[in-house]
């Protein structure tokens, strides 16, 4: 239905505005374009908003809530939602809201040091791998083949049994897991850069590989490497939860939001909303992320 | 086609050894101290006596050098044998073993789920003609993706078990206790499965072959199942041989929020005593799951598309 409508109407429009010339200056055409983008996909404003929620909440928790997330009042536990506690209250009467919007500061620093890892190391990989090529490139890439042959998870668990229980030690683990990814896209794209018409310019008006390297073929091949980051931001919030939740991530009284799930298990069939709030929040930045980043995906393209 | 299957069973031997090497770096090279977190067992390391660390170095060949320790582990792994567990001192392969039917079981169900989910999503969203209908059916996979499985399953035992009790919460007994788990396994792969499948369903129906196929007054079965699921269904099944390795993986959270033995749970105590010939034995498992899944796609995929082992006939003529 609604798909007819807008066809109706610029079939409708478009004799209108072809005679007479554009009367707006190009640069509020430019930003009713850009406003019009915005508009045509209110999904992806409603992601921004939450992820730019997330974000806000991780860095200034105490403009959400005013509570203490450790601290609880005996008298209140186990209080289903309500005004005053929008997610409720768990075993100890704490405020959940509280402790989600506090989980969201370590959740997130796990998944930006994870990310931050695959990016670093991915990209150091495919950048040395693209740019020197023959045996090199054999090694390095057959090195991220072994990566990906490993699943994820239980890559990730070996790390973790290595190193120990932790926040960071979990963040490592899951970064490791993406540093193949990484490394494949900087490959492919240092690849196509070094084919451009500019690279071979600079190489003939005598530039150093090194150089033309960091000038030239890094800050471009940098774009599709970036969206890559975006689009594993969601499976890194998916994969840190996840070791959250088995119990390897941050001691019990510090709030994560894998961890908040696993401690709602034990008043599974009382208390529903320990669960249900602290998963639905994960779900929701997952699902705003992803779509940011399809989003910005398709721009790049 | 002989010549492939070798190359192929050569590079997944490689890809076998490789994996094996990584996972001992990270766990024998990794940790300053193997034993000293084997003999704490996951609790304080100083809890453990200079006596007890010199016999375990000794028991487990900790006092050797990396590189001979590496060589003797691997020569013992290609027989099969994963040495001990330290937590409990049976013998690695003989855990995994007994642990590997019930997740199986597990995984097999959820594959079947995921295939026949995922499949008949896409094959609905391509089929329906009401454009919001497509639209609503091509975003569920989005959200299957997004939603933690942990949650889902604690959300599918709230509801179903406890709030309507049509399915039982916990446990390995009977076939009405694999459903829930099944389901949420599933649901991230299946999840993916209809992306990819319906993105190649997309690709096939715009064929000239389709186009003809309607022409000739084909009715949408005959257009969709006779014509265009063959020819779209191997980009799926590719994306199944990368994943059926994180079925196997994703039963470490799904048994333990279902509670179920398996695999899975053996995997999850192993690194909570961090019980490291345990974990190398689970990994090096993991490694040879995912490099077999790729075999039977790689191996399959001529029976759906002729011209792939024409292509490889072919290729490995001049090679």
């Amino acid at each position: 239905m609604n798909g007819v409508n807008g066809v109706t109407r610029v079939a409708g429009t478009a004799p209108h505005q072809a005679p007479s010339p554009p009367a707006v200056t190009p640069e509020a055409g430019r930003l009713a374009a850009r406003l019009g983008y915005w508009l045509r996909r209110p999904g992806l404003v409603l992601s921004v908003l939450v992820v730019g929620a997330v974000l806000t909440a991780a860095i200034l928790p105490e403009l959400f809530t005013s509570r203490d997330p450790l601290t609880g009042v005996p008298a209140e536990k186990l209080r289903g939602p309500s005004a005053e506690h929008p997610f409720g209250t768990d075993q100890l009467g704490r405020d959940l809201f509280a402790r989600t919007v506090h989980g969201a500061a370590l959740s997130l620093r796990a998944t930006s040091l994870a990310v931050a890892v695959g990016l670093v190391a991915g990209s150091a990989m495919g950048l040395l791998a693209g740019a020197l090529g023959g045996r090199v490139d054999d090694v390095l890439m057959r090195c991220a083949d072994v990566l990906l042959a490993i699943p994820a998870l239980l890559l990730s668990l070996a790390i973790v049994t290595a190193l120990g229980f932790g926040t960071t030690r979990v963040a490592i683990a899951v970064g490791v897991t993406s540093v193949a990814g990484f490394a494949r896209v900087m490959r492919a794209e240092v690849l196509r850069v070094r084919g451009t018409v500019y690279v071979e310019a600079a190489h003939a008006a005598g530039a150093r590989r090194h150089s033309v390297l960091l000038r030239h073929v890094l800050p471009n091949a940098a774009g599709p490497v970036l969206v890559f980051a975006a689009v594993e931001f969601g499976a890194v919030v998916l994969a840190v939860s996840a070791l959250s939740f088995l119990g390897y991530g941050a001691e019990p009284p510090t709030p994560e939001w894998g961890s908040l799930v696993s401690e709602g298990r034990d008043y599974l069939a009382g208390a529903w909303w320990l669960t249900t709030f602290p998963g639905l929040t994960i779900a929701a930045t997952v699902l705003a992320a992803n779509r940011i980043a399809r989003a910005w995906e398709g721009e790049e393209r | 086609m002989a010549r492939f299957l070798a190359r192929r069973i050569v590079q997944s031997v490689l890809v076998l050894w490789a994996s094996f090497t990584l996972a001992f770096v990270v766990l024998y090279l990794l940790p300053s101290d193997p034993v000293a977190i084997m003999a704490a067992g996951g609790g304080e390391a100083s809890a453990v006596t200079d006596e007890q660390v010199a016999e375990l170095r000794e028991t487990y060949g900790l006092d050797q050098p990396a590189w001979r320790q590496y060589l003797e582990r691997l020569a013992d792994a290609a027989h099969g044998d994963f040495g001990q567990s330290v937590a409990n001192g049976e013998p690695v392969g003989r855990v995994i073993a007994e642990s590997l039917p019930a997740t199986l079981q597990l995984a097999g169900c959820a594959l079947l789920v995921a295939a026949l989910g995922g499949g008949g999503l896409a094959l609905a969203a391509t089929w329906v003609r009401r454009g919001w209908l497509r639209q609503a059916l091509l975003s569920l996979p989005a959200l299957g993706v997004s939603a933690p499985t942990f949650w889902v399953g604690l959300l599918l035992v709230q509801l179903v078990s406890f709030r309507w009790g049509l399915l039982p919460a916990f446990g390995n007994e009977g076939w009405d206790a694999i459903v829930l788990p099944a389901i949420t396994l599933a649901l991230p792969v299946g999840s993916v499965l209809a992306q990819v499948f319906a993105k190649s369903l997309r690709t096939a129906l715009a064929e000239p072959y389709a186009e003809t196929a309607w022409a000739k007054g084909a009715s949408p079965a005959r257009v969709h199942l006779g014509h265009a699921v063959r020819n779209a269904a191997l980009p799926p099944l590719t994306v199944l041989g990368l994943l059926l390795g994180n079925l196997l993986a994703g039963s470490v959270v799904v048994e333990s929020v279902f509670s179920r033995t398996g695999l899975g749970r053996t995997t999850a105590t192993a690194v909570n005593s961090q019980d490291i010939p345990m974990v190398l034995g689970i990994v090096s498992f993991g490694a040879l799951v995912f490099v077999l899944a790729n075999l039977l796609v790689d191996l399959l995929g001529p029976l759906l598309d002729p011209r792939l082992a024409a292509e490889r006939a072919e290729r490995a003529v001049p090679a």
